[in-house]
Formats: structure tokens, C-alpha cells, sequence
């Protein structure tokens, strides 16, 4: 298990290391320049931009360049944010606590949701329950996020007005009238988001289900007359959700770089919205920062779940 | 592969009607009523955008203020937007767009997933390890975020290259596509190792098949029907990509209106023109839904074994 272990984190350091040079390299030979928005303002001599280029290290060769940013990443320094002039830290840590709340709720309630109705269907497989909530999950994952967003913004804000349609980030739960209020602007991109999650992970769960329903350890738990109910939650379960346990871990990072597309529709200044914005701008840094924050992130949860994997199902070789 | 066992010989052999192992996939694909409604719902939309506006013939460009943001009414079925323009010709038109990206990226995802997963199978080796690295690289890359980056990046290059639409269209399909093939590329490994081991390859082999012949005409048809379906389901995936990327403001110019434009534009008029996002985005929905029951119903068509469970 140990060697194991250790084999997995020395082959992931080679695969960080690649993805870091296949996103650093993509900015650098970008014919775009960052200085680009200084060369149309007549108060900025070419003289003064070529010392904020110095002293942005942009006069660099590249391969030093990703060397310092590489060095100084590792020691928890991303750098500054070319617009803002503030750390990239900073920023990441001032949208962080919006996306984990709307992407963090969205994603446990998706999943309460999801593994419930996945048992009950694939238990009762070809009844009417069944056929609605499979239906059900079909249309919610064909359905985009944006579509849905903007459905719900149409019949929700703008025709009922239950909801807020714009996130407002500077409000502060500090009594229950605004705990409401953050509630009430948080249910539509929450919803939404819940909407997707839940239909994936549903037919999954369900697939995951029937897969172990046939299987002979169940006939044998059958035959020496168990309860529906044991047979069900201690053996069916038990081995239905070991994938289903790998899936969310796998899924997990994509909490932290917050749905891209929901906080847009819903102005919800999260991390998502923080790289757009930033792409958009041309602020490398921060593009950099949270593009490599996410990698890191796959890379360990891809970790996490093969090690959940092997831990939860003890027919899996730790051995490659 | 297949589960078409040949009819045992009886007396009225010649009365029965001869079983192909496509026959017996349509077959079983006609008994599905959700992958029927998607191939008759997918078939209209398609022919819809291919020969609608030859029929309706309003303009989607031409700009008339004193009709901007009309409801929905029998001169113009989708209403107008903000300029005043025709939205169901411009949805029309989108389409042709929308979908000639979803297939030619599909096209590209698989060729590239079937030609590593068929070197990276059949070879072993290691090429395989070399190639498999590789994919799961590809695989744990940040995909949204490096999408925009790219096309963010690189559209103006491609632009001054080959002209605002062909260029971003080049750019959007390589880069949807070049993101899309892992799967493929595993699913294709994996049937080729099952494959490669079976008596008939060896006996190819035996008579001096040479590896192309091997591997195109002996072992790929037994991998076409995973590919077939992979193929259709990332249609749709690619349809998603292209309009969250035109969505965000990153896709085609603002003349081509591709679905997920179209709802870009009409994000700031929800209030007063509703219609103007609601057709566009039912548009894509449908056409998702549609590709995704075909694909359900390919699968369940072409691979027996996976309905038994």
C-alpha cells in the first residue's frame, strides 16, 4: 500500500509538471500582450512601458520565466495581478468563500438528492417511478446550464419575482432578514446547478445499482431469507456505491473552480466569474494561478479516489 | 462481438429472412420509442437547417428598428431581437452553423481517439505507455478554463489567417475536438487488447497480413459499434461546448449566429424580449436530447449485452 502510494505521487509530480508547461507555454506564445490595453494611452511613453514590462519580468527569455513562477509558485507566491496590481492570492481567496457556498451546497444537495432516487429506481426498475425519474435525468443533463439559467431567470425573476436575478456579493449574513436574503439570491444558480449534478450522478448510481442487483452474492442473501431491507442496504449498496464514491471525489475539484457559466448568467463573483473576467483581460497571472490550482486539484483527487477505490473494494491490486 | 448466432439450419430455412448484424441492430433500434422520437426530432432539425431558409426566406441579417423586439406572431414565428432581425431565420441559420461544428468535431475527437487507441492497443508496449501517459494528461488538463484560454488567445491570429468565420470555425472544431478524444481513444484500446488475442487475427496473421491490413480490416470493424455510439453522444457534447463557449462571449463573431450566440445576445433583454433567448436555447436542448436518446438507443442497439443489466 505504502509503495503503492508513494509510486503514484512520484508519477504525478512528472504529469503537474507537464500540465504547468503545456498552460504556461499557451500564454507565452499567445500573440496577444498584456502591455496592449498601455499602447493606446497617449499618458504612457513607450519608455514607461518598456519599465513596467521590466519590472512585470516580461523582458525575460520564457523557459526563466516559467522557472521563477514555477519556484516561487512552490513557495506559495503567485505573483500579482497585472490590473488589480493585488497578489493573486488575495483575489482567489476573496471570491473562494462565494463559489464554495453556491458550488459546495449545490453539489452535497445534488447529491442527497441523486443517490436516493438512483436506488429507488433502479429497485424498482420499469415502473412508473422509474420511467419519470430516468426521464427526468435525461433532460436534465441535455439540458445546459445556461439554458436552464436563463429559464429560470425568465420565469422566476422576471415574470413571478421570487428571486433576485443578480448576485449580490457585498451582502452580509448578520441577522435572519439577511439570511434570507442570501438564501433567496443563492436558490436559482443553487437549483441549477443541482439540476445537472444530480441527473448525472442519478444514472450512475442507478446503473451502478442494477449492475450488482443480479450478481450471486444477492441470490445467496435472498436464499438464507434476509430482509428486503438488510439485503439491500448492507450488500446491494455497500457494493453499488464504491464507484459512485470515485465519481464524486473525481468531481470534487471542479467545486473550487465554481461552475463557469452559472456564476456568469447569475453575476455570482466567484472564481469562475474571477477567470473569465481575467482571461478577458489578459491578466496572466491569474489565469495562471487558478488554471494550475485546478490541475494540482484533479491530480490529488484523481489520487484520492483511486486510493478510496482500493480501500472500499479490496479485490482491487494496489500493483500496476 | 455480436449476438448473431446464425439461424439453426431447419427444414424452412429458405423462408426465413436472412439476418445481418445491422438488420438485427435496426431491428432492435425500431423497438425503442425514445431513439425513434430523437432520430425523427434530430432529422427535422437537421433538414430544417439545411433547407429551411431556402423556404422562409426572411432575412437574418437585415436590420429594421421599428420592428425590434416584436412577440412572437405569424410574420414572424420566433419574433424579432434587439435590431430588429428575424429570429427564427436567424436561428435557422445558427443551426447550420451549431451543428457543422458539433459533427466536424466529432469527426476530429474520433479520429484521433481511434487512431491512438488502435496504435496504443494493437502495438502494446511501450508505445502503449508512451501513448496512455499521454491521454491521461490530456485528461486531467483544466478542459474549460484551457478551452477559453485558447480561443481567447489565439481566435485573432486565425482570424487574419482565413477571415472571421472560417477561422474561428478551424479554431473552435481543432480545439473542442483535440479535447474530446480520450475517452475514445480508451474505449478503442481496450476492444483492440480483447481483440487482437482472438483466433481469427491470428490466422490473419498466420497468411502474412501486414499490420495495416491487421488492424483496419481484421480488428477495427469489431470495435465500429462503442466508436459508433461515442461518435454520436459527443455531437451533442461538442454542440455544449460551442454554445457555453459563444455563450461566454468566446465563440463567433456577432453576424454568424450560432445557437449559444444568440443567447448571448439576448441575455440583456430577458425582460422585454424573452422570446429572443427562449427559441435559441430550445434549439439546443432539443437537439442535445435528441442526440443523446439516438446515442442511448445506438447503444442499446448495437451491444446487446449492455440492455441485459
Amino acid at each position: 500500500m505504502t509503495r503503492y502510494l508513494i509510486n503514484r505521487l512520484l508519477i504525478s509530480i512528472p504529469t503537474l509538471l507537464a500540465i504547468s508547461i503545456v498552460v504556461f507555454a499557451i500564454l507565452a506564445l499567445a500573440p496577444g500582450d498584456p502591455m496592449a490595453e498601455f499602447a493606446t494611452n497617449p499618458a504612457i511613453t513607450a519608455e514607461v512601458r518598456e519599465n513596467i514590462r521590466r519590472s512585470l519580468g516580461l523582458d525575460q527569455p520564457i523557459y526563466i520565466r516559467y522557472v521563477k513562477w514555477l519556484w516561487a509558485f512552490m513557495q506559495g507566491d503567485m505573483g500579482f495581478s497585472f490590473t488589480s496590481r493585488s497578489p493573486v492570492l488575495n483575489l482567489i481567496l476573496q471570491r473562494l468563500p462565494t463559489t464554495l457556498w453556491i458550488v459546495g451546497t449545490a453539489y452535497i444537495i445534488g447529491a442527497l438528492l441523486a443517490v436516493p432516487l438512483g436506488v429507488i429506481s433502479a429497485l424498482k426498475r420499469y415502473t412508473l417511478f422509474d420511467q419519470v425519474v430516468t426521464t427526468l435525468a435525461f433532460v436534465g443533463f441535455s439540458l445546459p446550464t445556461f439554458f436552464t439559467g436563463i429559464l429560470f431567470i425568465i420565469i422566476f425573476s422576471v415574470q413571478l419575482r421570487w428571486f433576485p436575478f443578480i448576485y449580490n456579493s457585498t451582502l452580509r449574513v448578520t441577522d435572519w432578514a439577511s439570511f434570507v436574503a442570501q438564501v433567496r439570491q443563492s436558490i436559482m444558480p443553487v437549483t441549477v446547478l443541482v439540476l445537472f449534478q444530480a441527473a448525472v450522478l442519478m444514472r450512475f448510481v442507478r446503473a451502478s445499482m442494477l449492475e450488482q442487483m443480479n450478481r450471486d452474492y444477492v441470490r445467496t442473501a435472498r436464499a438464507k431469507g434476509l430482509q428486503e431491507w438488510v439485503v439491500v442496504n448492507r450488500h446491494i449498496l455497500r457494493n453499488a456505491l464504491i464507484p459512485v464514491v470515485t465519481l464524486v471525489a473525481l468531481d470534487i475539484p471542479s467545486v473550487f473552480t465554481g461552475a463557469l457559466v452559472t456564476e456568469q448568467i447569475f453575476r455570482v463573483p466567484g472564481i469562475g466569474a474571477l477567470l473569465v473576467d481575467s482571461i478577458f483581460r489578459g491578466d496572466t497571472p491569474v489565469v495562471m494561478a487558478i488554471t494550475f490550482i485546478y490541475a494540482i486539484l484533479i491530480v490529488i483527487f484523481n489520487l484520492v479516489a483511486d486510493i478510496l477505490y482500493s480501500i472500499l473494494d479490496p479485490r482491487v491490486q494496489y500493483t500496476r | 462481438m455480436s449476438a448473431s448466432i446464425p439461424a439453426p439450419p431447419q427444414a424452412n430455412v429458405q423462408e426465413r429472412p436472412l439476418r445481418t448484424l445491422w438488420g438485427d441492430a435496426w431491428r432492435r433500434f425500431r423497438r425503442d420509442r425514445l431513439a425513434l422520437f430523437g432520430t425523427a426530432t434530430l432529422l427535422l432539425i437537421i433538414l430544417g437547417c439545411v433547407v429551411g431558409p431556402l423556404i422562409y426566406t426572411a432575412s437574418p441579417s437585415q436590420i429594421d428598428f421599428s420592428r425590434s423586439q416584436l412577440p412572437p406572431s405569424w410574420a414572424h414565428p420566433f419574433g424579432t431581437n434587439d435590431l430588429g432581425q428575424d429570429v427564427l431565420a436567424r436561428v435557422l441559420r445558427g443551426g447550420r452553423v451549431s451543428l457543422s461544428v458539433g459533427i466536424t468535431s466529432m469527426l476530429v475527437a474520433i479520429t484521433m481517439g481511434t487512431l491512438i487507441g488502435a496504435i496504443s492497443g494493437f502495438y502494446g508496449g511501450w508505445i502503449d505507455v508512451a501513448l496512455m501517459r499521454f491521454t491521461d494528461l490530456f485528461l486531467s488538463l483544466p478542459q474549460l478554463p484551457l478551452l477559453l484560454l485558447v480561443i481567447f488567445l489565439f481566435r485573432e491570429s486565425l482570424r487574419r489567417l482565413a477571415g472571421p468565420e472560417t477561422g474561428i470555425f478551424i479554431l473552435v472544431v481543432l480545439v473542442i475536438g483535440s479535447l474530446n478524444w480520450m475517452s475514445v481513444a480508451r474505449l478503442v484500446r481496450a476492444s483492440f487488447l480483447s481483440v487482437r488475442e482472438m483466433d481469427f487475427v491470428l490466422a490473419a496473421r498466420a497468411i502474412g497480413a501486414p499490420a495495416r491490413r491487421l488492424i483496419w480490416v481484421h480488428i477495427f470493424p469489431n470495435v465500429l459499434s462503442p466508436v459508433i455510439v461515442a461518435a454520436t453522444l459527443s455531437v451533442g457534447t461538442a454542440i455544449i461546448t460551442e454554445s457555453t463557449l459563444s455563450f461566454l462571449g468566446l465563440g463567433f463573431p456577432p453576424d454568424v449566429p450560432t445557437w449559444g450566440r444568440l443567447l448571448f445576445d439576448a441575455r440583456n433583454y430577458l425582460e422585454q424580449a424573452p422570446h429572443m433567448a427562449f427559441f435559441p436555447g430550445l434549439m439546443i436542448f432539443l437537439t442535445v436530447l435528441s442526440i443523446n436518446f439516438v446515442g442511448d438507443g445506438l447503444r442499446d442497439a448495437l451491444d446487446p449485452q449492455m440492455r441485459q443489466r
